[in-house]
């Protein structure tokens, strides 16, 4: 493992999805912000390439309201499938989303709870077969389990998104050990999406090995949005790095950096 | 049912106990992160009162995680006002001698579209009580012509069976607001002399009705000060939190309307809602339910309403009259129901909204029933 992550020049790592080749590893939503106006500087700071946005919240009556019209002209788009609580309407919203001309991309959400929007992994399963067949790039969100990962990953996805914690919660990686779980065996590459509140829980997720991280709410309820954009974005890139760096081990006791008994090794 | 917890806290509460609750207790509350209904009874109590500066900054941070900054706009229209009720605090009162009317699909269609042309997306359709002039199946021919025309269709109307809520959400409809005016029996009695809505249990059970139904959204409250507004608000979040847990999959919201003048004399010997109660409330309503959708509507005057915004309000209604046939000056406007605070355009609840450091959102729904939803 460690001899494939020293092969790969940092300067030319990127991230394969959907035929694409993402040099950011950081996905942004554009829910929750104060103004459409801010979200262009707030795209531009966090470097992302790839944007996710409600379709439920696109406003196509109102040209001033609508969303997509804020977006740069190279954004990937993600639109989601929020408000839908079955894998039929899922599947109903993605097939909206591309006849609007938002691409072929989507993230699943199937949620059936309103309290913690927690989401529903078998419905989610059900619209990805639906979706992968149709020929969408498929990327599903959902609670961090194995069984369904990999159900996920034999369906077609082009990733999985576990969540961290509750969407919206910033409570960070409450399902660190699942998710480190995934990275470990599921070979599509795992986005920690939902619950990361603060950089450091970002590059947390990175340092794991976690292939990218889509963030929303840490970023549009800071009270600079902009700032918190560029933090996310160098937190990303600083964890990703740490990784490919390959971090030493670590112990309970101290390790002097320049041992006495140094000199036996150097001959 | 919902009507076994009232009467398991009926014993639980009594009219004695708010004064009962010290600022220790509201601390003790404000520091724990998910609240129990004892924990709601002391917010709502007058010890409370010291603690609204402290409440507010938590409800502000709870709504900003859930529901950013945004604010959902929607309007009412008014399809009829025949009223076969009562009820002793509405113009719409049987007894009243008011202009009666109701919408022909035609003027539905007019009004439709003058509400749409200002950018408002999500509708809430209105009528009094009367099943001979304004029946489920006049509101299902209402829903299918306004369909095309919305992102979302909610209906404010008198209680439905099962079944008929089943054929209205088939037709369109995505939301039931269904307010039970007061959960005091007693009150409710007196204030409700004749009519149907004189059933309180048919009422009460109106939402799971809705919910059963596939009904993805529902919104209740009280009219606050009929009776003692703090049980009423007391069982009003009850019930929200009784609602989120038996059908998790439904948007549970809460409205807080007070008592507005309205063209008659009826006179609550309750105690008023004053500004203060209000906060109170609304603050009480977002800390113990912090998923919950929080609606104002335009009874608020436009001061009260742009204050209120940032303590959890996640819906506002604009551009509203209570007439009918208002919004396209139809030549048959009926009479107001309950007169409106906050007059003000589509435009100027949008720059307000704004200038408060929200976003306004016209468009916050797909529906994915109706045959003939809103494509793109």
């Amino acid at each position: 493992m460690n001899d494939i992550i020293k092969s790969i020049n940092p300067s030319e790592d990127s991230l394969l999805i959907g035929g694409v080749n993402l040099r950011s590893r950081l996905f942004v939503g554009t829910g929750k912000f104060s103004s459409h106006e801010i979200v262009p500087r707030v795209l531009e700071a966090s470097g992302a390439q790839v944007i996710t946005m409600a379709l439920r919240r696109v406003d196509w009556k109102n040209p001033q309201e609508n969303i997509l019209n804020y977006l740069p002209q190279n954004t990937i788009l993600l639109p989601n499938t929020s408000g839908a609580r079955t894998a039929d309407e899922a599947v109903r919203i993605a097939r909206l989303a591309q006849a609007a001309g938002c691409g072929n991309w989507v993230k699943i959400e199937v949620v059936q709870d309103q309290r913690y929007l927690l989401p529903d992994n078998w419905e989610t399963l059900l619209a990805t077969e639906q979706l992968v067949k149709e020929g969408f790039v498929v990327l599903p969100y959902m609670s961090p389990d194995l069984g369904a990962a990999k159900r996920l990953q034999d369906a077609g996805a082009a990733a999985i998104m576990p969540l961290g914690s509750p969407i919206g919660s910033n409570q960070g990686l409450q399902t660190k050990e699942l998710i480190r779980i995934l990275i470990e065996e599921i070979s599509l590459p795992i986005i920690v999406d939902a619950g990361i509140g603060r950089p450091s829980e970002a590059a947390e997720a990175m340092e794991m090995g976690a292939a990218a991280v889509l963030v929303n709410t840490a970023i549009a309820t800071a009270g600079d949005p902009v700032f918190m954009a560029q933090a996310f974005h160098l937190a990303v890139a600083a964890g990703r790095l740490g990784y490919l760096a390959g971090p030493g081990e670590r112990r309970l006791k101290a390790a002097a950096s320049s041992p006495l008994t140094g000199f036996l090794q150097e001959v | 049912m919902f009507y076994d917890q009232i009467t398991e806290w009926q014993h639980r509460l009594p009219e004695s106990s708010w004064a009962s609750y010290s600022g220790v207790d509201v601390e003790r509350v404000l520091a724990r992160e998910i609240l129990r209904p004892q924990d709601l009874a002391v917010l709502l109590s007058p010890a409370a009162l010291a603690y609204l500066e402290p409440m507010a900054k938590k409800a502000q941070a709870i709504t900003l995680r859930n529901f950013g900054h945004t604010i959902g706009l929607f309007t009412p229209l008014y399809l009829a006002n025949f009223c076969t009720n009562q009820c002793v605090y509405c113009s719409f009162h049987a007894g009243n001698k008011i202009t009666r009317c109701k919408l022909t699909l035609e003027q539905i269609i007019k009004e439709g579209e003058a509400i749409s042309s200002s950018g408002l997306q999500h509708l809430l359709l209105l009528t009094g009580e009367s099943r001979a002039q304004s029946g489920p199946a006049y509101m299902e021919k209402c829903v299918r012509v306004l369909r095309p025309m919305f992102a979302s269709l909610g209906l404010e109307v008198y209680p439905l069976s099962t079944e008929e809520y089943q054929r209205l959400f088939e037709a369109g409809v995505d939301s039931v607001t269904l307010f039970q005016e007061t959960y005091d029996e007693v009150s409710y009695a007196e204030v409700h002399p004749a009519g149907p809505k004189r059933d309180y249990h048919y009422r009460l059970e109106a939402p799971d009705r809705a919910c059963e139904a596939g009904i993805s959204s529902v919104n209740i409250g009280a009219l606050l000060g009929l009776s003692d507004w703090r049980r009423d608000a007391f069982y009003s979040a009850l019930h929200a939190d009784y609602l989120q847990k038996n059908y998790p999959g439904v948007e549970v919201s809460i409205s807080v309307p007070r008592l507005r003048p309205y063209a008659g004399s009826f006179k609550s010997s309750a105690a008023p809602v004053t500004d203060e109660a209000l906060v109170q409330i609304i603050l009480a309503y977002r800390l113990f339910l912090p998923r919950a959708g929080l609606t104002l509507s335009t009874r608020e005057s436009p001061q009260m309403r742009e204050n209120l915004l940032p303590l959890g309000i996640t819906r506002l209604s604009a551009g509203s009259l209570t007439s009918v046939g208002g919004y396209s000056e139809t030549d048959n406007v009926g009479s107001n129901q309950f007169e409106i605070s906050d007059d003000r355009s589509v435009p100027d609840v949008v720059r307000m909204i704004r200038a408060k450091g929200y976003l306004p959102a016209f468009c916050d729904w797909v529906n994915m029933r109706a045959e003939n939803a809103v494509g793109l």
